[in-house]
């Protein structure tokens, strides 16, 4: 076997999981400017089998254009999924994968990230594998601000198993598990997200593909748990899910392009905002009975406390616009830094561990 | 009964093995009356044996039968490997304690009870009809009555302390009359006193004083007319200390971090009998260990393959529930073939069944609990002290073949505590693996011809860009394969891999003749019954041998070999007969099964008489 000794590295304690150190590993786009990587470095030489017209190539595309921004080298990347159709992905980036199994991707990012905080991490879910079976993960993993990135594929569907409801299919929905209607009603996927306290809660769409790309960059420049819902078509079993306000002659006027610091303006004609009439969110005409632009909310994805991104998650056609972009980002010590905060503060009191001591510890007698 | 001022006249009597249960109400401190005694037993050099046995309630209602909790300890001067089949003294601080334990004590035993727990309230509630202090049920026993309450709320007159919270110390009483009758230094005891509650210095002085009060009342009455002295154990050279499997365990996972050079990380869900290796693991920081407490099993299990993944060595422990969860994910890791140590301290089921007892049923469970054919190598110490061993072995078998493990425990070692010859660290093995770096001779699924481990590349290795997952790999490329060749060949590759270990590990050792009669076979934690059950049928002449794996996949290469040197096998096991269906349908041998299933361990006097009796019927036949 020809193998190199290489055990230096990601933490201090001379017991390596990996290689880590070596090139440049940090996020930056200094790093990204240095090591030059183009969208084809992240095309693996696997044939993509999704069905044709899918929307899963358009998000596959995307993470493929934004990967060189982040100044990782691409063996420092890895794509962990859970099972789904979307759990293919990995298959077709040329980094580190990991298909897992149903709904526990979350679960092995998480140590992962914990034994090796050099990488950087993404975690592919669709909404029957993050909500359903896994939802218990995805709760606890942006609890703890894992510092992972996760995608969520919402065709409000299982494609994988050919149809049947999944956490976010509309109430009522007929499906070949429901033949005459869900009785369950759905949840909100950004919603479940600010509960779980996720540092970083966005939403964009399959087919917006410029919008698509800034919002994987924002999350993969996040530090900490990033949690992104992408509304995506499934043309086979639930064809047209979110064509009623993403379809291209419609966007404009359903659709909330939400940016930090800029009141919530949409339409066509830039003519419609959104107030806040006591505690609920109303959709108002610039122009009209005298509204303002300064009439209108101003969104803030930094504020301390998620009132406006879960006021926004709440938002929905057909009463409101649906908002994309991000709704919250702040900042918050991520789980790793944390584990090895301890781990330091532990060698800084107590010295470097020493097994023999360790052994020899509590009541020992000897026998001559 | 009259309380002198001077020390009495007693005997002293020189005993080989003493056994002593401690029973009371789960708030009585029993644990911890048990534990400092056996501290002290062990620091004086006995050879010692222990068996904890409390209620999975944390609190069930005071004086209640189910509330009882014991603690047994066989403490002697020669080499013993069982905490004893019954107590020579019983000391019960009240009914329902006497009512649940007086059953295991023989005839002529010396039963010691807290006289004042007596109550008609508390007799009521343990379902005693009538007293039995006083209506003659007790004659079997040698029985000492003493006002425990009593004397030890006098013996701490003047601390600023309520009635209530004084009586919650009269546990150090009895366990300072203990002290006396087996002629024990209080030393130990009151300098673990100090370092416990040194910062509630009352506390600190009622504790020392109720130890002390106990004491002085031996050695001051005519209670008792003899105390007794049992001699160190004659254990060969060495630094020792008194240790319990789980803490063993962890030490072993600890060390073999520490050898192997890698990084451990223990992802974990708190159950019942394994916690405490999760408690003693997150103490263990300053060595770069890093621990995780979960959300559930299964998170635990996948948190510890994920940092695999990244090179680490991630380690996950849980009972028969929590191993039922994880298994879907220990079957991605045999896909995967990752290093991944699973541990098993397994307790009494089905379901919740009786978190607290001991049981060893979970072994088809780690073999076969998993869809399709998913073979994992299974290791399982024999002794408390063994777990480090076993421990170290668990984590040399997962990184050299680079595959998951099951290191299977059960809540008798797991709690059970016996001296241990700390090794040095130049006894250690030698563990561990290199990750691969080499791009030109890279393949995911390509496998070291001779221990069939496939190449083990990590994320940040730059040029080894691969993907691993669940799906079915084609050998030695890993790209998903649906090719039934290939599935077939990939079924037999990994079936072969841990087949193969079985050329790495040591034979079985057969302890007695190498052939006769009949061989007790054994696996886990009945070794100590098995052994001395054994040693008294060797030394009445009988053509009896103990043989015991440690390893229970793949089994030793010599055992079927083993097996045909005997006329019978006895295969007495804690679960319904599971070792016995393996070897029974692996080497066609005719071997009967002795089951026990009460969330105890065996005794070593059962063990004598089933093997009495076979060996009668095939003397017969
Ligand atoms: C333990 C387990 N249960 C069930 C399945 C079957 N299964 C595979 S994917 C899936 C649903 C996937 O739905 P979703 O997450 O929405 O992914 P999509 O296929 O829509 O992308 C199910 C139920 C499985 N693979 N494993
Ligand atoms: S079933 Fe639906 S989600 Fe799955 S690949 Fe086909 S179109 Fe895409
Ligand atoms: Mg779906």
């Amino acid at each position: 076997m020809t193998a190199t000794d290489n055990t230096n590295g990601a933490n201090g304690h001379g017991l390596d999981a990996g290689p880590g150190g070596g090139a440049a590993t940090a996020l930056s786009p200094e790093n990204a400017e240095m090591i030059k990587l183009t969208r084809k470095d992240f095309v693996s030489d696997q044939e993509v089998r999704w069905c044709p017209g899918c929307g899963d190539y358009s998000i596959l595309a995307q993470t493929q254009k934004v990967m060189p921004d982040f100044g990782y080298p691409k063996e420092n990347i890895v794509f962990i999924s859970g099972i789904g159709c979307s759990g293919r992905l990995p298959y077709y980036m040329n980094t580190y994968g990991f298909h897992t199994i149903h709904g526990r991707a979350p679960t092995l990012a998480t140590g992962l990230k914990a034994a090796r905080p050099d990488l950087m991490v993404w975690v592919i879910t669709g909404d029957g594998d993050a909500l359903s079976i896994g939802g218990n993960h995805v709760l606890h993993s942006m609890r703890r601000n894992v510092d992972l990135k996760m995608i969520m594929f919402n065709n409000r569907i299982y494609g994988l198993t050919k149809g049947q409801a999944s956490p976010t299919s509309e109430f009522g929905k007929r499906t070949k598990s429901t033949p005459v209607g869900t009785v369950d009603t759905p949840i909100v996927p950004l919603t479940i997200a600010l509960a779980a306290e996720a540092s970083f809660v966005a939403r964009s769409v399959d087919t917006h593909t410029e919008h698509l790309q800034q919002t994987f960059n924002r999350a993969g420049f996040h530090k900490g748990s990033a949690f992104v819902e992408v509304l995506q078509n499934c043309n086979i079993f639930n064809d047209g899910a979110w064509r009623d306000f993403t379809d291209r002659e419609v966007r404009e006027d359903r659709m909330l392009v939400l940016e930090h610091g800029k009141p919530m303006i949409f339409g066509k004609d830039r003519d419609k905002g959104i107030r806040l009439r006591g505690l609920h969110p109303e959709v108002v005409t610039l122009g009209e009975d005298g509204v303002t632009e300064a009439d209108l909310l101003v969104h803030d994805e930094q504020s301390e406390e998620p009132y406006l991104a879960l006021m926004l998650s709440r938002m929905f056609w057909p009463d409101f616009p649906v908002p994309v972009g991000v709704l919250r980002a702040v900042p918050r010590p991520t789980h790793d830094q944390l584990i090895e905060d301890q781990l330091t503060a532990a060698v800084a009191s107590g010295g470097e561990g020493d097994l023999e001591k360790a052994l020899f510890s509590g009541e020992t007698w000897t026998v001559e | 009964m009259t309380t002198e001022t001077r020390p009495a006249d007693h005997e002293i009597r020189d005993l080989e093995r003493v056994t002593i249960r401690f029973a009371g109400d789960s708030g009585d401190g029993m644990q911890l009356t048990g534990t400092q005694f056996t501290r002290t037993a062990a620091v004086f050099g006995n050879d010692i044996s222990t068996l904890p046995d409390f209620p999975a309630e944390i609190r069930a209602p005071a004086g209640s039968l189910p509330g009882v909790s014991g603690f047994q300890i066989s403490f002697s001067s020669s080499d013993i490997h069982t905490p004893g089949d019954a107590p020579d003294v019983l000391v019960a601080m009240n009914p329902a304690a006497l009512k649940t334990n007086v059953g295991d004590l023989p005839a002529g035993g010396a039963l010691i009870v807290n006289s004042d727990a007596f109550t008609p309230q508390n007799l009521n509630k343990a379902a005693y009809a009538s007293n039995p202090l006083t209506d003659g049920s007790l004659k079997p026993y040698t029985v000492f009555e003493i006002p425990i309450s009593t004397l030890n709320e006098r013996s701490l007159d003047g601390l600023d302390m309520t009635s209530k919270q004084k009586d919650l110390t009269k546990n150090f009483f009895a366990l300072g009359i203990m002290f006396w009758l087996y002629e024990r230094s209080m030393d130990p005891t009151l300098a673990w006193i100090d370092d416990k509650f040194g910062k509630r210095p009352v506390v600190a002085e009622a504790n020392k004083r109720a130890l002390k009060a106990g004491y002085a009342f031996g050695e001051t009455t005519e209670i008792f007319h003899t105390h007794y002295r049992v001699a160190p154990a004659r254990l060969g050279p060495g630094t020792y200390r008194n240790i319990t499997g789980n803490e063993a365990t962890a030490l072993g996972f600890l060390a073999a971090s520490k050898l192997a050079g890698r990084q451990l990380f223990y992802g974990s869900y708190p159950i019942t009998p394994a916690s405490d290796i999760l408690h003693q693991l997150s103490g263990y920081k300053n060595f770069g260990i890093k621990t995780f407490q979960a959300e559930d099993e299964i998170a635990a299990i996948g948190a510890a393959i994920g940092a695999s993944y990244g090179g680490a060595m991630g380690l996950t422990a849980s009972s028969g529930p929590g191993i039922a969860l994880k298994s879907e994910a220990l079957g991605l890791a045999v896909m995967v073939e990752l290093p991944l140590v699973v541990v098993d301290v397994q307790r009494a089921g089905p379901s919740t069944g009786m978190p607290t007892k001991t049981e060893q049923a979970d072994l088809l469970q780690v073999l076969f609990g998993r869809n399709s054919d998913s073979p994992v190598p299974v290791v399982a110490p024999a002794t408390p002290a063994e777990c480090f061993t076993m421990a170290i072995e668990a984590w040399r078998i997962a990184l050299k073949y680079v595959t998951p493990v099951v290191y299977l425990s059960d809540a008798f070692l797991a709690t059970g505590a016996e001296p241990w010859r700390i090794p040095e660290l130049s006894e250690l093995p030698e563990i561990g693996v290199e990750n691969w770096t080499d791009r030109a001779t890279f393949q995911p699924y390509d496998r070291d011809p001779e221990t069939l481990a496939r190449k083990w590349a990590v994320p940040g290795t730059p040029g080894l860009e691969h993907r691993v997952g669940g799906l079915e790999k084609a050998d030695i490329t890993g790209n998903v394969s649906y090719d039934p060749d290939n599935h077939h060949r990939m079924q037999l590759l990994r079936q072969e891999k841990v087949a193969r270990i079985a050329n790495d590990i040591p034979d079985l050792e057969v302890h007695g003749p190498p052939s006769g009669d009949l061989l007790v076979l054994g696996w886990g934690s009945t070794y100590g019954a098995i052994r001395s059950a054994v040693e008294r049928l060797q030394a009445d002449g009988r053509s009896v041998a103990h043989a015991h794996l440690r390893h229970l996949n793949p089994f030793p290469r010599n055992l079927g070999e083993v097996l045909t040197s005997f006329r019978r096998v006895l295969v007495p096991e804690v679960n319904l007969g599971q070792l016995l269906m393996l070897i029974r349908a692996r080497y066609l041998v005719d071997a009967v099964g002795y089951d026990k299933v009460r969330g105890k361990p065996f005794r070593i006097a059962e063990i004598e008489e089933e093997a009495l009796r076979l060996l009668g019927e095939s003397a017969r036949s």
